[in-house]
């Protein structure tokens, strides 16, 4: 029976892991990329659009495992959004494959700015192991104007989730002078 | 003349431990026919080298693959797809990378060349470059019928998913006709991989198709040792074929929990999804990587098992083994989520034995093909566990086989943490060169690698078949006639691939 689990669930500690903490240094970073204008648009709260530009879908389980009770992305402002349209940050995977350039150049140029570019997984970061092949440019920035470095093999979720808390604080920045 | 003789008449080649044989153009012409006449031989792969093209068939009756080789002269070989269904996207991929032309074949469309490469042919023997003219549009199959109009989906999806272009013919709710267009990821792995040592190459098949790190990075390591002729210490073979059940129990969890998810049932993801991460962080304590790439490597595997880590796997299997009865009577008890999955995708068994459909998807239409079992390998003869099969062929069939592969691998895990054998993890890989074949099983099915080493050991050509190559066609003849609205179900129900074909 699905209610006496739903009801044990209400009672019962939360699931959820503690929050991690984003790097100060990474913040402050993005934060000087940042215009003023733009942080008063973006607020605290980011919708991000997963874009694979060829991954071998490592990433791909990693970053949906940001969304489950362990790490319930949601609880930070952080949603993922069906369409570029709707998005605050391009989160690309994988490494630049030029079968893809064209379709990730379409799903920038639908991403209303301010807009964050993040670079996830050691493949995205610079083409990984496939940045010498005839079928990559390399990395996301050969195509994208990329903000935002998360490397890793895949990188794990706590590692993605410090990366776009990363942006958020960078969003909150001067508040705290 | 049979088509098994007429390949076993072909001069072998020495390849292990299935044997290739190389036949000439006029007898490998006469292979469409015969393999028309004789439906046990299963067409496993296609491939090429320059100048030659290879074909892995199953022989169904025996038990054990059997390949088949036929020099390209003029860059031309007899197509097989006019008897094997599951040969037209091989024989369009031979065409995009190697060059090599199937006379005869059911489709000539480009597959993974988009017309966006610097060159043509890129794996040929020279490959010519790409004239700079603008990229050529698909053209897609046609349906014809009263008020019928199209879909285009992707390549970029909504989801958190692989991309990949579905066109969709569609008549009122109801889909007519699906084709995938995909090699959006093409990221020329094959190429990549060619004159490295297979120590150095194994990254690739590491990153083949993440979910399936384990599955992919041990058929290249068992390939490469069969051609080199090199025993594995007994620890690291139970050690691999741990891993690989923990690779099948996260997948299956991840699907099954996404499957209910695609239906608006959120509980069962939600469960699902904690109790995968469970299992994935006990992969990181045990293993060090929470999907264990990188540590299946020819010779053996990259750690051993960490002093601590036998716990935290039997704590994550305990969890599951726990939660999953529950979930299966809520699953079973909930007529709006099983008025979604009854009947929903049926993949007629005759279509899943035409491609030779292996994994859950062919276990679910009756199709009883396991590589753990047929050819077999260890340690898995000796730990013989049950296979699933179902006959209902619909996503509610598919969901089943994966429940009862989950208790199963749960209990090949116990066992096998329970006799890991002492030892030596890592065998040197001995100098010298040979040809080699391994057909493991992930959790989609098998994976099939093949590699030739020159004398010095280096890569002189592989090929990697995910199993999603047999299964993707499928997913097009499953969803035919369901509403459009129940193709996420169907999707994620098949959770074909994407990297693993695109090579």
């Amino acid at each position: 029976m699905l209610w006496p689990r739903l009801a044990r669930a209400l009672l019962a500690k939360p699931l959820t892991d503690p929050a991690v903490a984003a790097p100060a240094e990474t913040v402050a970073a993005l934060a000087e990329r940042l215009a003023a204008t733009a942080r008063a648009r973006l607020g605290r709260s980011l919708a991000i659009r997963e874009v694979d530009s060829g991954s071998c879908n490592g990433c791909e389980l990693e970053v949906n495992a940001l969304q489950n009770v362990a790490y319930d992305l949601e609880r930070f402002g952080l949603r993922f959004v069906a369409s570029p349209k709707h998005a605050d940050v391009l989160l690309v995977t994988g490494p630049a494959c030029r079968n893809m350039a064209e379709a990730m150049e379409r799903a920038l140029a639908c991403t209303p700015e301010p807009r964050w570019v993040v670079a996830a997984g050691d493949c995205a970061v610079d083409g990984g192991v496939f940045k010498a092949s005839y079928a990559t440019h390399g990395g996301v920035g050969a195509v994208l104007p990329v903000d935002l470095l998360i490397p890793g093999c895949p990188p794990s979720p706590a590692q993605l989730l410090e990366g776009l808390l990363a942006l958020l604080e960078a969003e909150a920045e001067p508040r705290k002078k | 003349m049979s088509a098994v003789s007429l390949i076993r008449a072909g001069a072998p080649q020495g390849a292990r431990p299935f044997e290739r044989h190389l036949l000439g153009p006029e007898a490998w012409s006469r292979l469409p026919q015969a393999l028309a006449a004789d439906p046990s031989l299963a067409l496993l792969a296609l491939w090429a080298e320059p100048g030659m093209v290879h074909a892995a068939f199953l022989d169904e009756a025996a038990g054990a693959p059997l390949l088949a080789s036929v020099p390209a002269e003029g860059g031309r070989y007899a197509a097989l797809s006019p008897a094997r269904p599951g040969a037209i996207r091989f024989e369009r991929m031979i065409r995009d990378l190697w060059g090599l032309v199937a006379e005869g074949a059911v489709d000539l469309r480009p597959w993974l060349d988009h017309g966006r490469w610097p060159v043509m042919g890129p794996m040929s023997a020279s490959p010519a470059p790409m004239p700079g003219a603008e990229p050529p549009q698909p053209a897609f199959l046609p349906a014809e019928g009263e008020g019928i109009h199209q879909i285009p989906v992707g390549p970029i999806h909504a989801g958190v998913i692989e991309p990949g272009h579905f066109r969709f013919h569609i008549q009122g709710e109801v889909v007519v006709r699906l084709e995938a267009r995909l090699g959006y990821k093409h990221k020329g792995t094959l190429s990549l991989m060619l004159g490295k040592s297979p120590r150095a190459a194994a990254a690739f098949a590491a990153r083949l198709s993440g979910d399936s790190t384990v599955a992919h990075g041990w058929a290249f390591a068992a390939a490469a040792e069969a051609a080199l002729g090199l025993a594995v210490p007994p620890r690291a073979v139970a050690l691999r074929a741990l891993m690989a059940e923990l690779e099948r129990i996260h997948n299956h969890l991840n699907d099954w929990g996404f499957v209910c998810n695609d239906a608006a049932f959120a509980f069962p993801h939600a469960r699902c999804g904690l109790l995968r991460e469970g299992v994935l962080r006990a992969c990181q304590a045990a293993f060090g990587h929470r999907l264990m790439m990188d540590r299946v490597l020819p010779g053996g595997v990259a750690t051993d098992l960490a002093p601590d880590g036998a716990a935290a796997i039997l704590a994550a299997l305990a969890a599951v083994e726990a939660e999953v009865p529950a979930l299966m009577r809520i699953y079973e008890s909930h007529a709006s989520l099983q008025d979604r999955v009854v009947g929903t995708g049926f993949l007629d068994p005759a279509h899943a034995q035409a491609f030779a459909a292996g994994g859950f998807v062919g276990r679910a239409s009756g199709r009883r093909f396991d590589a753990r079992f047929m050819p077999g390998y260890a340690p898995y003869d000796l730990l013989a566990p049950p296979v699933a099969v179902e006959a209902g062929g619909d996503v509610d069939a598919r969901v089943r086989v994966r429940v009862a592969e989950l208790r199963n691998s749960v209990m090949l895990a116990r066992r096998l943490l329970a006799e890991l054998p002492e030892g030596a993890t890592m065998a040197p890989l001995p100098e010298g060169g040979g040809e080699g074949t391994a057909l493991i099983e992930g959790f989609r099915g098998e994976c099939l690698a093949w590699m030739r080493l020159d004398d010095g050991g280096l890569i002189r050509g592989v090929f990697l078949r995910d199993p999603s190559w047999l299964q993707w066609p499928l997913l097009e003849a499953a969803i035919e006639g369901n509403i459009v609205a129940d193709f996420p179900l169907c999707n994620k129900s098949f959770n074909c691939s994407y990297s693993g074909v695109d090579l």
